[in-house]
């Protein structure tokens, strides 16, 4: 699904990743944690596509394509998809138009024909459902005054309808309560299905009480340090991350 | 000007006026025997060649206004033409396949239905045209209603006692210098005349759209609500309007008698000029509504073109318990100029006005919202509500606001809020991680900025609206 060969990138003249690698197989879950400032976020960011975010050396490959050589949104198309820390708003964008144009968007890209207003209508009724969200959400400016709760849940709702093959948490359980989180966590279990790759991006061992990933990698200055099952994940709980800074890793 | 040198301009002119008066376009130019011929050739009663001497004379004496926000070179008033005939059948293209591509290919984008795309495009229509029924049919059910709709031309002629009582009483022949130069020479336009108690039965937009081609430069509407009666009309077309005439200077009058409403929706989508600046029309429009006891007169327009717009559709509340608002969408590219906004006089108690402005600037453009709200001693119980958001896109465009408020009654409630915005990183990054691409993601945007606004337009207008600013747009980000 997702090769990364010592990838480096940088920010703002500023080196982030510094040769990192990850293999990511049909079907798992990948967590990755590490300290603040570790490159948790940038890895997502250049994975994207964000401009601004640099890939200077190494390779991305992503269904067998040149991930790196894609633009943003041929990425998105061919079934990458980010779940944003921070959602922005679109102020006057009505949640249901968004959401038809970005669905329109990658079924023209494979070759299918748009969904008709009403198809498209039941789905995302019966996707908010899945996610807890009113159907008045859809009414609502794109994020436009939402909670962070429901920020979330709109973007594991935009998830469910785009159906990508890969998707990126970045830190999506920041500022959850246990309910929200619960919901998201729900949301994306009832998505994994053998075939489709995560990668959970998280700072608290919390999230993957609820979502158990196969693997656990602990990112520090921009590469992979230590990797393991979710047990790590625990042991990264009790220990913190020095331990590892300190070159045990 | 003394008596002599007048006479000897005249005599010029004289010579030139008859080895021209067989054609159809006067040489450029501006004199008394110009305005004689137009009258003349419209076949105009002489109170009304009067009526434009008068206009003329008061031009003579004034100024080109400096004050707007925009730059361009001086306009050589005696370099334009003031008079050409329509083109004639013989000389139009034959179909669309002789139209030039590029036009076809944004109407297209536009979802403009063929039958209009021929109609826009000047195309020969010399047979059967479905659209002729249409308007045959609109004609008769507009006059069962005793609505009159007319070009003005022929409301001089046929209806003479209302047009001399009601023209120039809203924007009088010396308001200001375009409204002057206007009033001396105008073209022709609309006349609206809606009877007392009476609900317009359609709005008055798809016929005018296919009618108002060849209106000329130099438009002139007046539309009047008798008491207790409703109209919404639509002015203008999504589709780019093909001109030859760099200057235009319309004048726009709305009576609302008492518990009259009027609804005068505008898409204005002139040539801009190209994407260096050059050509364009300059637009020097004066749009003004007189609002009697209880009456409303509402004003949206989306402006997306001109290279030049000088632009403020206003309402005078003269009456108690009047209404007036102002709803606007302005978007410039490129190299594109507008001060456009709106004036709010209130003069009878209890008057309410709400001003929406929503200015979009984008590539090297540069944009001015301007706004009065005059409340006046009598005004008792006034109210205001002025809202002027504008969104940036890129960074070599511009974006102010002037807005002047003068309330002389201590018991006005005036409220004005401003923001601007820039078409965020973010929301960019977040829409093509949706997989948009940016022009898409550019224009959804900007529709949702402009959403309080389209929702203002007459339902199959608003659409279109949305997909202009799409075609307006384009090259704007990348």
């Amino acid at each position: 699904m997702l090769s990364i060969k010592g990838l480096h990138a940088k920010v703002e003249e500023k080196d982030i990743l510094k040769g990192l690698d990850i293999e990511i197989k049909p079907g798992e879950v990948h967590a990755i944690m590490g300290p603040n400032g570790s490159g948790k976020s940038t890895l997502g960011n250049v994975l994207s596509g964000r401009p601004g975010y640099e890939a200077t050396a190494g390779s991305v490959s992503f269904k067998g394509q040149d991930l790196l050589a894609l633009d943003t949104e041929e990425r998105a198309r061919n079934g990458l998809f980010l779940a944003f820390q921070y959602p922005v708003e679109i102020p006057g964008v009505s949640n249901m138009e968004f959401l038809k144009v970005s669905v329109d968007a990658k079924r023209k890209y494979a070759g299918l024909p748009e969904l008709s207003a009403v198809e498209f209508m039941k789905l995302a009724r019966e996707t908010s459902k899945r996610v807890n969200l009113d159907a008045n959400f859809l009414k609502r400016g794109v994020n436009e005054g939402f909670s962070g709760g429901e920020k979330k849940r709109n973007e594991i709702m935009q998830m469910m309808l785009l159906e990508p093959d890969l998707c990126i948490l970045d830190e999506t359980d920041s500022g959850l309560d246990i309910d929200a989180l619960q919901v998201v966590a729900d949301g994306v279990n009832s998505m994994r299905d053998g075939k489709r790759s995560f990668i959970v991006v998280t700072h608290y061992q919390r999230l993957l009480d609820y979502i158990v990933p196969d693997y656990v990698h602990v990112l520090a200055d921009g590469r992979i340090v230590k990797s393991g099952d979710k047990s790590l994940a625990l042991e990264l709980e009790a220990k913190g991350y020095s331990w590892l800074e300190n070159g045990e890793g | 000007m003394t008596q002599e040198v007048e006479n000897l301009i005249k005599t010029e002119y004289a010579a030139g006026f008859h080895t021209d008066i067989e054609s159809d376009t006067l040489p450029p130019g501006l004199n008394e025997d110009v305005i004689r011929f137009i009258s003349a050739r419209k076949e105009e009663p002489e109170w009304m060649l009067e009526w434009r001497l008068k206009a003329y004379r008061a031009w003579l004496e004034m100024k080109e206004p400096t004050w707007a926000h925009v730059k361009y070179p001086e306009i050589d008033f005696q370099s334009v033409s003031y008079f050409s005939a329509p083109k004639s059948m013989a000389d139009r293209p034959k179909s669309l396949a002789e139209v030039d591509p590029e036009l076809l290919a944004t109407y297209e984008k536009l979802g403009i239905p063929l039958h209009e795309q021929e109609a826009l495009a000047g195309v020969a229509m010399d047979v059967v045209f479905d659209s002729v029924s249409v308007v045959t049919t609109f004609r008769e059910k507009l006059s069962e209603a005793g609505v009159i709709f007319c070009p003005i031309s022929e409301a001089i002629k046929h209806y003479p006692d209302l047009v001399k009582k009601y023209l120039g009483t809203v924007v009088p022949q010396k308001d200001n210098y375009y409204a002057a130069l206007n009033s001396a020479v105008f073209s022709d336009g609309s006349f609206v005349y809606i009877p007392k108690g009476v609900r317009c039965p359609m709005e008055l937009s798809t016929y005018f759209r296919i009618n108002e081609l060849n209106t000329g430069q130099f438009e002139r509407t007046l539309i009047i609500a008798d008491e207790g009666s409703h109209v919404s009309y639509l002015e203008g077309c999504t589709a780019p309007m093909r001109d030859e005439n760099q200057l235009h200077a319309a004048v726009v009058e709305l009576v609302a008698l008492d518990n009259a409403q009027i609804k005068y929706s505008t898409v204005q989508n002139w040539y801009p000029g190209d994407a260096e600046g050059k050509g364009g029309i300059y637009n020097f429009v004066t749009k003004r509504g007189v609002a009697h006891t209880n009456a409303k007169i509402s004003w949206t327009q989306v402006e997306t073109g001109s290279a030049i717009t000088w632009k403020y559709p206003s309402c005078i509340l003269k009456g108690d318990n009047s209404v007036g608002e102002f709803y606007s969408v302005a978007l410039t590219n490129n190299f594109q100029q507008a001060d456009t906004g709106t004036k709010m006089i209130h003069l009878g108690k209890n008057t309410r006005s709400t001003i929406v402005a929503k200015g979009i600037s984008a590539g090297r453009s540069n944009q001015a919202y301007r706004g009065l709200v005059r409340i006046n001693p009598g005004a008792e119980g006034a109210r205001n509500f002025t809202q002027c958001d504008s969104l940036l896109i890129g960074d070599r465009c511009g974006a102010h606001t002037f807005p002047y408020i003068e309330s002389k009654n201590p018991t006005a409630v005036i409220e004005h809020e401003a923001t601007t915005s820039k078409v965020s990183d973010d929301q960019m990054f977040l829409c093509q991680q949706r997989g948009l691409d940016a022009e898409k993601a550019v224009s959804m945007i900007v529709n949702g900025f402009c959403r309080e606004v389209f929702k203002e337009l007459p339902m199959e207008f608003a659409v279109e609206a949305g997909k202009l600013l799409e075609v307006s747009l384009e090259g704007s980000v990348g």
